[in-house]
């Protein structure tokens, strides 16, 4: 126990908005306090699913809790969220889930009519995704104690054959993919709220991923290496976390990288960077050079994938850093999340 | 995307690029500072420091509103809002900002109701949602921001929202450059001067600038191809030996400034004699306060403002930075102690903060700069 104590490196006084934004203090949160207390001596980098070995068979695992506000927006609602969130990051992890469990928590005078809309989206999420939702609790709180309603959902996948995903892998001169425009979900969201005196035509980009994962591993799965849904924190947090467990840098051609012209511009109203945005239904992977282009044409040719583009490549160095090269050779660093500048995206 | 796009096209900065290079004289040092937080934020988010050539040194200067806020300053205002029924609300960059007793964002994990705001209209309607409550305003900025604080004390005023005050920090941008110019630790030879504040106070304000001072200033927007062709323009009235004001940023700024906006300010508005500004100490006039008569929205005269003065740490040197003496990495505490996640300076908070912007996106890239060619070559 000494020893665990002393790996416990969580020094904030207090729990804020940023522990729970996906970025730098999140990780602070994971690492320093949930690790060493709970995952034992495990030294693997956290990914977005663990794969466990259950009686011989090989398993993928995971859970994500949804407190997005508001509940419905363009393009979804935290019904649908609760169940592609939990495919997706099983799919990225290299599994297709086969079951979901799911926990409500709602708020004491919530109309049961919107409760039932949810379930209908998460009934109907499941079906698209081709997975089995087999059980779950349900817990009520008083009014004022939640905010209309929580979702979480833990689900298990079978790992897809051929691919193997572990940032170790990862070696210089490697493509990245992401595979489509990103800032979508983020950027609705926050328009959703009405804050703003914004308006755009807008949807959150909420889907599974895992047909596309799919399509890319049957063509490429050997030289797949890495993969991640880039949810909170955005594209740019996923890719420091890629950077720091691999030991390499990443370049990225900023020009390459998809992003509509609606969350260019409101990026460009509210200072925010596209790069650090919350995507639902995109994903980010780290492919052999040999496999990148047969990877990108699979991604191409399936619906929803044709703004899929390589967006940079793997260095040597700089060690541990993403690097943003834009057209006439500025180039910047490009950090983590830091803060929370959209609380409640998911 | 129209009007970004046509500024950043690369065409048009490498051009730019060449012709700072044949501008700029071998074996003359060029210190220009940039006023204006915003282009040390987009000085460093574009990479443009990397398409100068070594000798134009950039030094940052003091416009970012958040950064030259004195601590006790936040203090004041989060003291005033720990009343249950008051709603504190600032900007998005106000949040993180350390006071003596923590960040805004901090007070709110401890229950305080903080919200952010994207301008003070949106204060003002959250007033009218929330009638019981009362909703204060924290505001800061230079003329840029000051009008619309203005224009929304009058709209308060002329609809009698009574839960409504501003808690004003608003400060002059004019002030602060004569007391980097009086500073004898200070060698600048011309300025990039600010885009924003210029689209209310105008050219006019800097003549004195160029001439009692004989420094060249260049009015300037914030794209990349803005403040490349700025430094060309500063660079040609160098060789011509000319101090003047120009207009880079005519398709946004007047001449002669916002005639509206000003006689807002001035109708809401008078100058505090004094107002202590972040690591330059007390200025002059150099900042404005609500007259007696909107003293009903004046959080000053509505609550009991303690007038918190606390020192800044001992190690951290804010103000050296902030006045262009000291790069932020010359600062002890720069990237250790002080990050952008865990500030102890406010540089370090704001992204228009000169050390913000230098950690978010300068630090880290050193080692590399020399991959990059090949990179760009291999990526066409």
């Amino acid at each position: 126990m000494e020893a665990v104590l002393s790996k416990i490196r969580f020094r904030d006084p207090q729990i804020e908005m940023a522990h729970g934004a996906g970025g730098k203090a999140s990780r602070r949160l994971v690492e320093g306090l949930f690790a060493p207390l709970l995952f034992g001596d495990s030294t693997e980098p956290l990914g977005d699913a663990a794969h466990l070995e259950v009686g011989g068979t090989r398993i993928a695992f995971t859970a994500d809790s949804f407190v997005v506000k508001p509940l419905r927006f363009p393009g979804g609602s935290i019904g649908e969220l609760a169940v592609n969130g939990t495919v997706n990051d099983l799919a990225v992890s290299g599994a297709r889930a086969q079951a979901l469990v799911v926990t409500y928590v709602l708020e004491a005078g919530l109309p049961s009519e919107i409760l039932e809309a949810e379930v209908r989206a998460m009934a109907k999420a499941a079906a698209c995704a081709s997975v089995v939702i087999a059980g779950g609790d349900t817990k009520v709180v008083e009014h004022g104690k939640a905010d209309s309603m929580y979702i979480t959902t833990a689900g298990i996948g079978r790992p897809i054959p051929g691919i193997n995903i572990a940032a170790a892998s990862v070696r210089p001169g490697d493509k990245v993919l992401v595979s489509g425009p990103i800032g979508d979900h983020g950027i609705t969201i926050l328009l959703a709220r009405g804050e703003l005196e914004l308006e755009a035509e807008l949807c959150s980009d909420t889907r599974s991923v895992l047909p596309l994962v799919e399509a890319m591993a049957r063509v490429a799965g050997p030289g797949i290496r890495w993969m991640r849904d880039p949810t909170r924190g955005g594209v740019a947090t996923s890719l420091n976390e890629l950077a720091r467990d691999c030991g390499l840098g990443v370049m990225l051609w900023e020009d390459a990288v998809p992003v509509r012209d609606v969350v260019r511009g409101a990026c460009e109203l509210l200072g925010l960077d596209p790069l650090h945005i919350a995507n639902e239904g995109q994903f980010v992977a780290v492919v052999a050079p040999e496999y990148a282009h047969a990877a990108l044409q699979a991604l191409h040719d399936w619906p929803g994938g044709s703004a899929a583009a390589i967006v940079g490549e793997m260095r040597e160095e700089p060690s541990g850093t993403l690097l943003g090269v834009n057209g006439y050779g500025g180039v910047r660093a490009i950090d983590m999340l830091v803060g929370d500048p959209l609380p409640r995206i998911c | 995307m129209k009007f970004v796009d046509e500024f950043r096209d690369a065409a048009v900065i490498t051009k730019a690029a060449e012709e700072i290079r044949r501008l700029a004289e071998p074996g003359r040092q060029y210190r220009f500072m940039e006023v204006c937080g915003g282009h040390t934020h987009a000085i460093y988010r574009f990479g443009l420091k990397d398409l100068l050539p070594p000798n134009i040194e950039l030094v940052h200067g003091p416009g970012c509103p958040v950064c030259v806020l004195p601590m006790g300053r936040i203090d004041d205002g989060l003291s005033m809002a720990r009343d249950p029924n008051v709603i504190f609300c600032a900007f998005g960059d106000m949040m993180r900002v350390p006071g003596a007793q923590g960040s805004p964002l901090e007070h709110k994990a401890r229950g305080m109701d903080v919200r952010i705001v994207y301008s003070p209209a949106d204060a003002l309607n959250l007033a009218r949602k929330n009638p019981d409550r009362h909703v204060m305003f924290f505001a800061i900025g230079f003329e840029t921001t000051a009008p619309s604080t203005a224009l929304v004390l009058m709209r308060a005023k002329a609809q009698g929202v009574s839960n409504f005050s501003v808690f004003s920090n608003h400060v002059t941008i004019i002030p602060a450059i004569r007391a980097i110019l009086d500073s004898p630790d200070m060698r600048i030879d011309a300025f990039i001067g600010p885009g924003h504040v210029s689209t209310v106070i105008g050219c006019r304000p800097y003549e004195w600038i160029a001439r009692n001072e004989g420094r060249p200033i260049v009015v300037t927007g914030f794209e990349p191809a803005d403040i490349l062709q700025s430094i060309v323009m500063l660079l040609q009235q160098i060789r011509a030996r000319e101090a003047k004001v120009e207009n880079q940023y005519k398709r946004v700024v007047p001449w002669e400034g916002n005639q509206a906006a000003l006689r807002a300010m001035a109708e809401v508005f008078e100058l505090r004699p004094y107002f202590e500004w972040r690591g330059m100490g007390f200025i002059s006039q150099s900042a404005l306060r609500i007259r007696d008569t909107f003293a009903q929205w004046d959080a000053e005269q509505r609550f009991e403002t303690p007038g918190v003065r606390v020192t800044d740490p001992k190690a951290a040197q804010c103000g050296e930075v902030l006045k262009g003496v000291l790069r932020p990495t010359q600062c002890k505490l720069f990237g250790k102690e002080c990050t952008p996640e865990k500030p102890v300076g406010a540089l370090m908070v704001s992204s228009e903060g000169s050390c913000a912007a230098y950690y978010n996106y300068e630090l880290r890239k050193q080692p590399v700069l020399t991959t990059i060619g090949a990179g760009i070559s291999a990526q066409a």
